[in-house]
């Protein structure tokens, strides 16, 4: 059936589409907010700008990016961009949160034994903030999923495509076709990650 | 005897928002070659400061530090805190890591073989009475306070070191647990002939376990005694010690 091959594609693409643009947000993110622990004066700032990315309304995002150079135009990899954009403010967040969150007593340890900024950070506290890190990439999945049905308003595909062409045809099954597997693609991502993150946790 | 750790005029101050305040002053004394200095004081009286100086967690403001004639500031300090054990009352043990891989850290990091270290650790274990089969595996969470109190000493003594700093390491005890610990520590540094600078405001604490005793009250060095001296001591910040020993301990304290 033409629906069912449609369905398929579509959410690899969808899934394509999030796996992207989080793994990217997440490359940039994990190592921003490593480095806002050693860097008080930087936080307000990165915040901040992240803040106010979350805060812009995601079509007009993708609006916006639209006539920008070199990441703009029309297709994935503007909706990826825009992805990558949101997704960074929790991870940026978590990573801060979960690093200053281990124990002074150990960290101190950590120093006075002698470890190397390098030790303590791979052995110390990566992997004491590794669950808060964890959450931070859960919720950007999560979000993404669903904002990344947006992203076919600028023709980047994925399960968006049902959902706008359900509403320009004023098709509820089309719009249920997106969006009843979008949901589901976010509540197993959503398991799956918190699943990993108390697998991961070392305590 | 020679001094393993001297303080030279060595001060500490914090910036405030006007001027700044000083948290030590002008600190002068040696520690010398296999003795135990118990620096004692209420708190705030800037021991833990003092201890933290020696290897180099601070930085003096003024002075300076010289660990085995070379000022901390000299030193790499990486190596210099390598030949350093330390142990506080809060552990700080770390939480992901068994009871074995806290004790093996330091040599882990010094490149030990990990049949060295494991029969370094097994004898540790051993040491404060605590079998490795049933306790190497477990975290630290699955001890008692006790316990991790004395794998956090073991930890400390792991590479050997010739320097050892404690800050209240059995603050946290029961006066029995804590009177186990200081016989046990006093075994194994007459059996070791380590040097230790040992924080306390516990003045029993100090008379059992110091070879001389440093009273410090608001970033000042009282008094420096051997126990036998503070024990007969005049200054009003020993006296008032000292008669909190009487106190609490009537008729049982430690004798001469």
């Amino acid at each position: 059936m033409d629906l069912r091959n449609e369905l398929a594609s579509l959410t690899v693409e969808h899934i394509q589409l999030v796996l992207v643009a989080v793994l990217i947000a997440a490359a940039i993110a994990i190592p921003t907010g490593i480095l806002l622990t050693r860097r008080a004066g930087m936080r307000r700032w990165v915040l901040g700008l992240a803040n106010v990315l979350q805060t812009i309304p995601s079509l007009a995002l993708f609006g916006f990016l639209i006539p920008v150079p070199l990441i703009g135009g029309i297709g994935k990899r503007t909706a990826i961009v825009a992805l990558v954009l949101y997704a960074l403010l929790p991870m940026i967040r978590n990573t801060l949160t979960g690093i200053l969150g281990v124990d002074a007593a150990v960290r101190e340890s950590a120093v006075a034994m002698g470890m190397t900024g390098r030790q303590i950070l791979w052995q110390v506290e990566l992997p004491l903030a590794m669950r808060t890190i964890l959450a931070g990439v859960r919720v950007a999945t999560v979000t993404t999923i669903g904002t990344a049905t947006i992203a076919a308003a600028i023709g980047a595909g994925g399960l968006g495509v049902f959902i706008f062409r359900g509403i320009s045809t004023v098709d509820t099954a089309q719009i249920l076709a997106g969006a009843i597997p979008a949901a589901l693609i976010a509540l197993l991502a959503d398991e799956g990650l918190g699943w990993l993150e108390r697998k991961l946790s070392p305590v | 005897m020679s001094a393993i750790v001297e303080f030279r005029e060595a001060g500490y101050s914090v910036p405030r928002a006007q001027g700044s305040s000083d948290i030590l002053r002008a600190l002068t004394f040696t520690v010398e070659s296999g003795e135990t200095l118990v620096l004692l004081g209420r708190s705030g009286a800037g021991k833990t400061t003092a201890l933290k100086m020696v290897n180099r967690l601070l930085t003096p403001t003024s002075g300076e530090v010289l660990v085995e004639g070379r000022p901390t500031a000299a030193w790499d300090p990486i190596r210099l805190r390598r030949r350093i054990g330390y142990a506080i009352q809060e552990t700080g043990l770390f939480p992901h890591f068994t009871v074995a891989e806290n004790i093996g850290l330091v040599p882990r990091l010094e490149g030990w073989t990990a049949d060295r270290i494991e029969a370094r650790v097994n004898e540790l274990l051993e040491q404060i009475g605590l079998p490795f089969r049933e306790f190497a595996r477990r975290y630290p969470r699955e001890l008692s306070g006790g316990q991790r109190q004395r794998v956090g000493v073991a930890r400390a003594l792991a590479a050997d070191p010739p320097l050892l700093l404690f800050d209240e390491p059995f603050g946290a005890l029961d006066p029995v647990k804590r009177q186990d610990l200081q016989k046990q520590f006093l075994d194994l540094r007459n059996a070791l002939r380590k040097t230790a600078i040992f924080v306390t405001h516990d003045v029993r604490e100090a008379l059992v376990l110091g070879t001389r005793i440093g009273l410090m009250s608001n970033g000042r060095l009282e008094l420096l005694a051997t126990p036998q001296e503070f024990r007969r001591a005049d200054g009003s910040e020993a006296r008032a010690f000292l008669a909190g020993l009487d106190w609490r301990v009537e008729g049982n304290g430690p004798s001469q």
